[in-house]
């Protein structure tokens, strides 16, 4: 079996794999990225969502065969080397979380989201956010966050 | 000296170093049974920790439910956890610190009081001395009893303690490896267990020489109608569960009746009565009656339930997100047939799960895995289909109150009887085994019926069922249901939930009868400060009564939890269009000393939304014994669009014992938007969730 030729994070790497073994274990458990999150692996509940080509996908339905040679950015490009994404900051300073299981893929939704839109409003965000799911009722606080984050990337800007 | 009000976690971890290590230089050790549920209690107790030993909170490592290196607790749940287990952390520290500074004293030839520590170092009337708590170690006893020396703080002389830190966990649970599920140990092996349509049921062929064809590298464990695979590869132990699910054949299910109202009707239970005050038939009065249904609720973690188990000779060594690290090792050596004292459990944080869930049954799936692979760890996973239909439900209920309405527009007496299948059934309660693979082995073994709560700590169907007002006469029962074959346990507030739901329905439909307003009337019927003080201040916040405009209203709901925690009321504001939309929320909350405002606040923003997602869209559906419900698309939760505003005011009292708040929110945001919904439409809906359907039937 040939290596699959996986571009994540800035980072090349070779997996051996089943093409059709899905992204989300290959992150997890042959690159060591525990970062995405495995929830429902039914596409539904959007915690494993990662950035492909800059566009949010659920890393459990994704065959890794697919995106071989494509852009696949997960959560940890927020916390690399050197300063962490605003998004992050936001979230710590907001205390934007409770189990925070599905704090990884909102993030990854949010960043697809600013990285498109700078300002997005309150509705903007939710609506965007929708299909993410929170169970412990952390809403009000991420949506808050990620607000702060447009704010201090605009700030930047 | 006026004597120290004690925890019942100290009782069987009395000596400071049950709690306390400071044999590692520049580190204070703290260990407690309680464990990080997303709760933020692990932040809260270094926070406690950290102000009675003035020390630094960076300084304190923490070991948080390990059974074999920590004090043993009860479970993290019932809110009890910084009353019980803060309280201990409270005194243990407090202990350590004068232990230490009355060696320093007699080292100085200083009197104690005018010593201090600053970051661990002792300081003698201002000046910075070379001792410190860990030079200072060797020479004194931690195996001293907590008791002896505790010297807590005043609350004026505390620190940390009131401020809002930061939780120590967040930043690796939003984007590192902050979960049992990303745990790496060398040789690590991935499992799957096959998963029955529903608990009881049997495996009636399996093709178990296909899967091992298909899948050669697999290992295929099978004891009667359990079976699990083990594989090097999590995607191929995926894939070779998808196949053996499509080699088994299982036993059909039976029929139960489809209505609840007829379930329940139909089943043998007895009442048994909880409270009798005054004479409830004596009492004179108008009738006012109400009847509520509660469907059944999944936990729906947001991952499903998860375990690391690995064998070494006989002994078993368990990593689980249980909230009952210590209660659970009984259960599962009785049900692996092994000494309790050879199992070990090391809490690892999963999914915030809000009561029993999987968590306990997924364990000893991965020690049945594991003891095939001895020395290797195996990780077992569950289905979110697993997680939906086998793990225990939030049980659903029948609650019936009746008050009795006096001339003078005052309740005379209520009658409440609360009727469900039991609220707590975590394994090992009342000597049962209660693991959902147990029930499958070739020698099955009884699940057993435990008794519900009693409410001398807090009550199962019956929690919050004795109404807090004041009224002179009430009886208050409860039905546990023996009959149905669902697996229900501990959910967020347990029978709360439902029980404030009809009470202060009933509450709002009384003063509508006498004319009254539902704030207003409920204060004539309050004697307790604390209770008046977060009804006024939540209308107050809400702007109450509001505007009356039609389709859109104000409403309110009350609790003290357990009638002995933290004080809750919520003003709810819904819109009514084509459904129920909750737009604003504002609480007020009174937990007497809050450790961490900010936690609490998060912990009651919790508490509101995941409240307003049971009540306005949340039911689990049946097929006889089965459970239908088992994904994400059938089970909706509240969006990040349907989120209301939400303002928490905190009426903190630091002279007070700190009181839990996980739970206080539940009851009161329910009954808060049923009421709005009435005054929004007039229209009184008693079947929860209250969907466009349900107020299309209650309008009928």
């Amino acid at each position: 079996m040939d290596a699959i030729e996986l571009h994540v994070n800035g980072q090349k790497f070779g997996v051996h794999a089943d093409p059709d073994t899905p992204l989300l274990y290959v992150l997890r458990n042959d690159l060591g990225l525990k970062g995405t999150r495995a929830g429902c692996v039914e596409g539904q509940c959007l915690s494993c969502t990662v950035l492909i080509e800059g566009r949010p996908q659920t890393a459990c339905m994704v065959p890794v065969g697919a995106v071989a040679g494509q852009n696949v950015e997960t959560v940890e490009s927020l916390v690399g080397e050197g300063a962490s994404h605003p998004l992050i900051d936001s979230v710590l300073k907001e205390q934007a979380g409770q189990c925070g299981y599905c704090l990884a893929g909102i993030l990854m939704r949010a960043k697809a989201l600013l990285d498109r839109e700078p300002a997005p409003s309150r509705s903007d965000i939710a609506t965007a956010l929708d299909g993410h799911l929170c169970r412990c009722g952390a809403h009000v606080r991420i949506l808050r966050a990620i607000e702060r984050a447009a704010q201090a990337g605009s700030a930047r800007a | 000296m006026t004597a120290i009000a004690s925890s019942s976690s100290l009782t069987d971890n009395p000596s400071c170093s049950d709690w306390i290590d400071l044999s590692r230089d520049a580190v204070v050790v703290l260990k407690t049974g309680k464990v990080e549920i997303g709760q933020g209690i692990t932040t809260a107790l270094v926070q406690i920790a950290a102000d009675e030993l003035d020390v630094a909170p960076e300084s304190i490592e923490l070991i948080s439910g390990h059974t074999a290196l920590g004090p043993l607790e009860a479970g993290t749940s019932s809110s009890l956890s910084i009353e019980t287990g803060g309280r201990a952390v409270r005194l243990a520290a407090s202990a350590v610190r004068a232990i230490v500074l009355a060696e320093a004293a007699k080292l100085l030839q200083a009197p104690p009081e005018s010593l201090a520590v600053e970051q661990g170092r002792i300081i003698v009337s201002g000046r910075e001395t070379d001792l410190t708590y860990w030079s200072l170690a060797p020479s004194i006893d931690l195996e001293a009893q907590v008791l002896d020396h505790a010297r807590p703080k005043e609350p004026a002389e505390r620190r940390l303690v009131g401020t809002s830190m930061p939780r120590i966990d967040l930043k690796a649970k939003a984007a590192g490896a902050g979960f049992i599920h990303d745990i790496e140990l060398p040789g690590l092996l991935h499992g799957r267990v096959l998963d029955p349509p529903a608990s009881g049921r049997r495996l009636e062929a399996f093709d178990e020489a296909a899967l091992k064809a298909a899948f050669p590298s697999v290992q295929v464990v099978r004891d009667g109608s359990f079976v699990g695979v083990i594989a090097e590869r999590e995607d191929v132990a995926v894939r070779a569960i998808e196949r053996a699910r499509r080699l088994a054949t299982w036993s059909e299910g039976f029929q139960v009746p489809a209505l609840m109202r007829e379930a329940i009707a139909a089943d043998s239970a007895e009442p048994e009565i909880v409270v009798e005050k005054g004479d409830v038939t004596a009492a004179e009065g108008r009738t006012i009656t109400t009847e509520i249904e509660r469907p059944y609720i999944a936990h729906a973690s947001i991952a499903p339930s998860c375990a690391i188990a690995t064998w070494r000779d006989d002994t078993l060594e368990i990593r689980s997100h249980s909230q009952a690290v210590h209660d659970m090792r009984a259960p599962l050596a009785k049900a692996l047939g092994i000494d309790a004292g050879n199992v070990v459990v090391i809490h690892a944080a999963g999914a915030g799960t809000y009561g029993h869930s999987g968590q306990d049954d997924v364990a000893y799936e991965a020690a049945l895995l594991a003891r095939t692979v001895p020395g290797r760890p195996v990780r077992v996973l569950w289905s979110r289909a697993a997680d939906f239909s086998l793990a225990p439900l939030g049980p659903g209920a029948i609650v019936r109150a009746e008050a009795k309405v006096d001339a003078g527009g005052r309740i005379a007496a209520l009658t409440i009887q609360s009727q469900s299948q039991a609220h707590v059934s975590r394994p090992g309660r009342g000597g049962t085994i209660n693991l959902v693979a147990a029930e499958r082995l070739a020698v099955p073994m009884e699940k057993g019926s435990p008794p519900d709560v009693p409410l001398a700590r807090g009550g199962g169907a019956d929690r919050n069922a004795m109404p807090l007002y004041a009224i002179p006469n009430v009886h208050v029962s409860k039905r546990i249901l023996r009959d149905l074959p669902y697996r229900t346990s501990a959910l967020r507030a347990l029978g709360g939930y439902a029980n404030i739901f009809a009470i202060e329905t009933l509450m709002d439909d009384i003063a509508a009868s006498v004319g009254a307003d539902p704030v207003a009337f409920r204060l004539e019927h309050l004697d307790d400060p604390r209770a008046r003080a977060v009804i006024t201040k939540a209308a107050e916040m809400a702007g109450w009564p509001g505007p009356t405009v039609q389709g859109e209203a104000l409403g309110i709901g009350f609790n003290q939890y357990k009638n002995r925690s933290a004080y809750c009321a919520v003003v709810a504001r819904v819109v009514c269009d084509e459904r129920v939309r909750l737009t604003h929320a504002w609480a007020a909350v009174d937990a007497g000393e809050a450790i961490n405002p900010d936690g609490i606040i998060n912990q009651i923003e919790g508490g509101i939304i995941q409240s307003a997602s049971w009540t306005l869209k949340e039911r689990v559906n049946f097929d006889g014994d089965a459970v239908t419900t088992r994904d994400w698309e059938a089970y909706p939760i509240l969006s990040f669009s349907e989120t209301p505003e939400i303002k928490v005011s905190l009426i903190v009292r630091p002279e007070l014992p700190g009181l839990g708040v996980g739970e206080t929110a539940t009851g009161p945001t329910a009954a808060a938007i049923g009421n709005a919904v009435h005054r929004a439409l007039g229209i009184r809906v008693r079947t929860l969730p209250i969907t466009r359907d349900a107020i299309l039937a209650a309008s009928i």
